[in-house]
């Protein structure tokens, strides 16, 4: 009932919008201007490559992908000057999308140079590998400045589909099929649940733009629907973010998935459903939000670091570490909203850099057909390979949250933010928990510079790509945790634009309503 | 050059000299010998450096001397402030004195990853001075956690026998108990806008924190968790003897001399300083935990059949005197229990060289192994007799000072107390004379301890400093006390004077 006269009550005004086809004005390109020079490359890619002999076309194919990226991080700061929505109110260009697709593409060239050497030891094909990666992260960027339901939707889907297929390629082991036919099962599922979600939102505000749902929402009087709606898109995107209990395919998804493209995974996606999370529950102002993720990040983290303590595969233990960060990082979704907001963009950047990091090391380390993935494995990596171990150990202690690292900043901020918005509770289930992850992290550690080397464990030379992407990874968790006041103004600056605007109750979407 | 002009830069100066040169050691080439001098002309530097602080300290109305207070990030507030006064001013001072005597000491003993050992001792030198000298809630948490990885990695990679069990338990233990300090850090922080010292300070004390009357138990507990691990309290104290037994002897000697000493220094700085009410409410059965392990810890160092465990457990003891004189809250208990602080350092650090020194030899600690030791090695049977009776609090030497001034606190604030922590002096005599006796009385019962070669040159050097402070801090103790008491009198025991007049005046 409440649907068909939701539906009926806009329809006035969906009609009143109807205005004959006017080509988009030249800024509204410039809003999506990353997305659409990654697109350019990543097709680009697709036609080069058949062109190229397939043995060699590896470092072509990366260097040209990983062009891609530097011009879309390029074009990044271009989109940044025009600030504003474009084609119709469905994207908006604002601090906080411009950070996300600064930290989603930077994500995505730091995959693409740990991949080099990879795709080449595998015989990956490097076309299709290259062209999905830009591809998904073109979702991933649109993801982060979609300010309307089905938009978002569609760009969930295509970084969804895009990682899907990255998860299945290492092609001759059974494993990475399981990994990606279990994603993709598990995955459709779960954006369905969203879909759905946004169906009811749909019927309970009228509509599916962020701010007029935002508006219906605020003006009091909220349908159950709109909680019914709320908790469905938690399902999809708790499922993305990989939250509990919507996390139980994290680890063997990331177990068979080749170690960059889990690299990867483990942080682009993520990132951008955190975004859309941001914008959904934050932006929009989705009723009954609290105890939904008061729980789900209580679990979460609980959940995540339990597992892990009991890993001996280093890929899985990092995968429940990375459930178990999504719990922490949920934690600011409880706190008040604008400091939330600030808190989870810089763990997001904290956590991106990190875990890319140690993702790049280990697919160093594993090498040779993912052989050396075991926690024995690395039993004297310190000795042998100095340069290494002391790069994974500063990502570690980062994951651990030890000062001078972004982890611990991140951390830190979560939690003053969960403290100044009287989270007691849930700040000493983060406080427990970050406790137990110091051990499993530390066994790590322990097994590289306290044990004996145990069996032939070959260390090759770090190539240039792959070196590069490490050191990346390095300076910018360093960066962030040594002097994090620029990231974190900016991260505060972007949080007041997006919440405070919305929350002073009369200030209405510019197309929909006349200004009162 | 005036030497007064440094003052506002000698603090980052002093703390950061070793880090400086653990980063260049990077660059060095592994050449074990340069790498060794390198290391101890660094740690000569930043001793050198040090002796700037208590030289140029004026008597003036500032709590903190040599203040530097600059913003490091604006949002949230957290300044790069630092400051000493006559508490941490000899704790600091303590650490650059033991470091380059730990460098001495692992010349030949560490031969493996020698580049890596000396970075990561540098780099703990930096932690634990900073640790001393951060007025910024932010900063000193941060100095703190960063003790941890390069400790736990000396354990680990350079200590013996069980040394990864070890490594984790301490690393586990500190980490846990200082989680709950950041979370009381934090909430502080919520409440006040503010991480400086001095300002969250004076905002407890007027009153004006928003609903600190019902959280001042649970913050005066996080941070007091994270402290007592640290000390080791009793009956969080099982990861100390552990850590110690399998540490290489340099770090033992700063996880003895330096680490134990945070716990304590926190205890005094930030749970007596911040929370003075419930330091004062609480202090019965905290002296209760005190006194338990001053006696515990002795017993148990009686019957330890190993050298370095017996040491060990004498930690426990000697810092329940320290914790018993601050919750004392009497103007001996307090000097005492800083005096102690110091004189703990130096005695027990030079008990881990000498254990250290006989383990290179004879690469056991067992005391049954030796006998009659005075024989064949009697320059280090000397060494080791002074730094016993410093230990033993010998008068004239400077455990006495130490643990008298405790003492008589304690009997000012409950004579059970003092009668039972005086047996505690009695207790370790026993113990570490009755080692003594073992293993360099009698006859050589082992033949191969006649081969021993005595002390070199080198290990003369490192020893003789500890000599020479164990026997001027003992007689000359006011050159030290001088600086410690305007500083516990105003610090712990002013807010006492303030409180009552508040509550009179009501």
């Amino acid at each position: 009932m409440t649907i068909v006269a939701a539906f009926a009550h806009s329809l006035p005004a969906l009609l009143a919008q109807a205005q004959p086809f006017q080509a988009p004005p030249l800024a509204d390109y410039m809003r999506i201007l990353p997305e659409l020079v990654l697109s350019l490359f990543g097709m680009l890619i697709m036609i080069v490559d058949p062109l190229l002999d397939q043995e060699n076309s590896h470092q072509s194919l990366g260097t040209l992908a990983f062009i891609g990226t530097l011009a879309a991080l390029a074009s990044t700061f271009w989109m940044a000057q025009y600030p504003g929505t474009a084609f119709s109110n469905m994207v908006r260009v604002e601090g906080f999308s411009v950070f996300f697709h600064f930290l989603v593409i930077a994500i995505a060239a730091v995959a693409i140079l740990s991949s080099f050497e990879y795709l080449k030891v595998q015989r990956i094909r490097a076309g299709e590998y290259y062209g999905l990666i830009l591809l998904g992260t073109v979702g991933m960027c649109l993801m982060s400045s979609a300010i309307e339901l089905v938009l978002i939707f569609i760009a969930l889907e295509i970084s969804s589909i895009s990682t899907y297929v990255l998860a299945g390629f290492r092609r001759r082991d059974g494993a990475s099929s399981e990994s990606s036919l279990k994603y993709f099962l598990l995955g459709s599922f779960a954006t369905a649940f969203f879909l759905y979600g946004v169906a009811l939102m749909f019927g309970a505000t009228g509509s599916t733009s962020i701010d007029t749902i935002s508006q219906v929402l605020r003006s009091g009087n909220v349908p159950v629907l709109a909680y019914v709606a709320t908790a469905l898109m938690f399902v999809g995107l708790g499922f993305k973010v990989a939250s509990a209990p919507f996390h139980v395919w994290t680890p063997d998804v990331y177990e068979g998935a080749p170690a960059p493209v889990v690299g990867l995974m483990s942080t682009g996606p993520k990132a951008a459903a955190f975004a859309v999370l941001l914008r959904v529950m934050f932006e929009a102002n989705a009723p009954g939000r609290f105890w939904l993720i008061w729980v789900s990040a209580a679990l979460t983290m609980t959940l995540g670091n339990v597992g892990a303590l009991v890993q001996s595969n280093v890929k899985r233990l990092l995968a429940y570490s990375s459930i178990a960060h999504a719990g922490y990082l949920l934690t600011a979704f409880a706190a008040q909203p604008e400091l939330g907001t600030s808190a989870a963009m810089f763990y997001t950047a904290a956590y991106a850099a990190m875990n890319v990091g140690a993702f790049a090391v280990i697919s160093h380390f594993a090498n040779a057909g993912e052989k050396y993935v075991a926690l024995e494995d690395y039993a004297g990596l310190g000795r042998r390979s100095p340069v290494l171990a002391a790069t994974l150990t500063f990502f570690l202690m980062s994951l651990i949250g030890i000062p001078i690292t972004g982890g611990f900043f991140a951390k830190f901020y979560v939690l003053s933010a969960a403290l100044k918005s009287n989270l007691v509770g849930l700040t000493l289930i983060l406080v427990l928990n970050s406790a137990v992850a110091a051990y499993y992290y530390l066994r790590i550690i322990v097994m590289m510079y306290m044990r004996e080397p145990r069996g032939v464990v070959p260390v090759t030379r770090i190539p240039a790509a792959a070196g590069l992407a490490i050191a990346v990874c390095v300076l910018a968790t360093l960066y962030l945790g040594v002097v994090p006041g620029r990231v974190l103004d900016y991260a505060a600056q972007s949080a007041r634009d997006l919440i405070s605007a919305r929350t002073v109750p009369a200030v209405s979407s510019a197309s929909l309503a006349p200004k009162p | 050059m005036n030497m007064d002009s440094l003052s506002p830069i000698i603090l980052s100066l002093v703390t950061f000299i070793p880090a400086a040169g653990g980063l260049l050691i990077l660059l060095i080439p592994r050449r074990d010998r340069d790498i060794k001098l390198f290391a101890l002309v660094i740690s000569i530097l930043a001793f050198v450096a040090s002796l700037h602080l208590p030289v140029h300290l004026h008597r003036d109305h500032n709590l903190f001397k040599f203040e530097i207070d600059k913003i490091w990030i604006a949002s949230p507030n957290i300044h790069y402030h630092m400051g000493i006064d006559g508490i941490s001013l000899w704790l600091v001072v303590l650490t650059t004195f033991l470091t380059p005597l730990c460098v001495l000491i692992s010349w030949t003993s560490v031969h493996e990853r020698v580049k890596e050992f000396f970075i990561l001792l540098l780099i703990l030198e930096t932690a634990l001075i900073g640790v001393f000298t951060s007025l910024d809630l932010f900063l000193f948490y941060f100095f703190w956690e960063a003790t941890l990885i390069p400790m736990a990695l000396l354990i680990g990679m350079y200590g013996h026998g069980r040394k990864v069990y070890a490594a984790v338990k301490y690393f586990l233990f500190t980490m846990i108990g200082s989680m709950f300090m950041l979370a009381a850090i934090l909430w502080l922080y919520a409440k006040t806008g503010s991480f400086d010292f001095a300002v969250i300070q004076s905002a407890i004390r007027s009153g004006t924190v928003p609903g600190f009357e019902h959280a001042s138990l649970w913050l005066f507990l996080g941070f007091f968790i994270a402290f007592a691990v640290k000390v080791p309290l009793f009956p969080l104290h099982t990861w100390l003897p552990d850590a110690h037994v399998e540490a290489p002897t340099a770090g033992s000697v700063l996880l003895a001399g330096v680490l134990l000493k945070m716990g304590t220094y926190g205890l005094l700085r930030f749970d007596v300083g911040l929370f003075p009410e419930q330091a004062r409410r609480n202090a019965p059965w905290i002296m209760v935990l005190a006194l338990i392990g001053i006696i515990y810890g002795a017993l148990v160092s009686l019957v330890q059949p190993n050298m370095k465990k017996l040491i060990a457990y004498s930690s426990v003891s000697h810092l329940g005197f320290v914790v018993l004189g601050i919750f004392s809250f009497t103007t001996a208990g307090l000097n005492g229990a800083v005096f102690v602080m110091l004189s703990h350092g130096v005695a027990t650090g030079g008990l881990f060289m000498l254990a250290g020194l006989i383990y290179e030899r004879r690469h056991t600690y067992e005391i049954a192994e030796f006998g009659g030791l005075a024989t064949p090695m009697p320059k280090y049977a000397t060494f080791f007799l002074v730094t016993v009776l410093a230990s033993v609090g010998l008068p004239l030497m400077n455990g006495f000072i130490g643990e008298f001034l405790v003492l008589s606190g304690a009997f000012q604030a409950r004579p059970i107390y003092g009668i039972l922590a005086a047996t505690g002096v009695i207790w370790s005599s026993c113990y570490l004379l009755w080692m003594y006796q073992r293993v360099f009385y009698g006859k050589v019962t082992h033949e191969i301890n006649n081969t021993l070669p005595d002390l070199n040159l080198r290990e003369k050097t490192a020893l003789s400093p500890i000599a020479i402070a164990a026997l001027v801090m003992g007689v000359a103790p006011l050159v030290w006390l001088s600086a410690i008491d305007p500083a516990v009198q105003r610090y712990a025991l002013a807010p006492v004077t303030q409180l009552a007049s508040r509550m009179v005046g009501r």
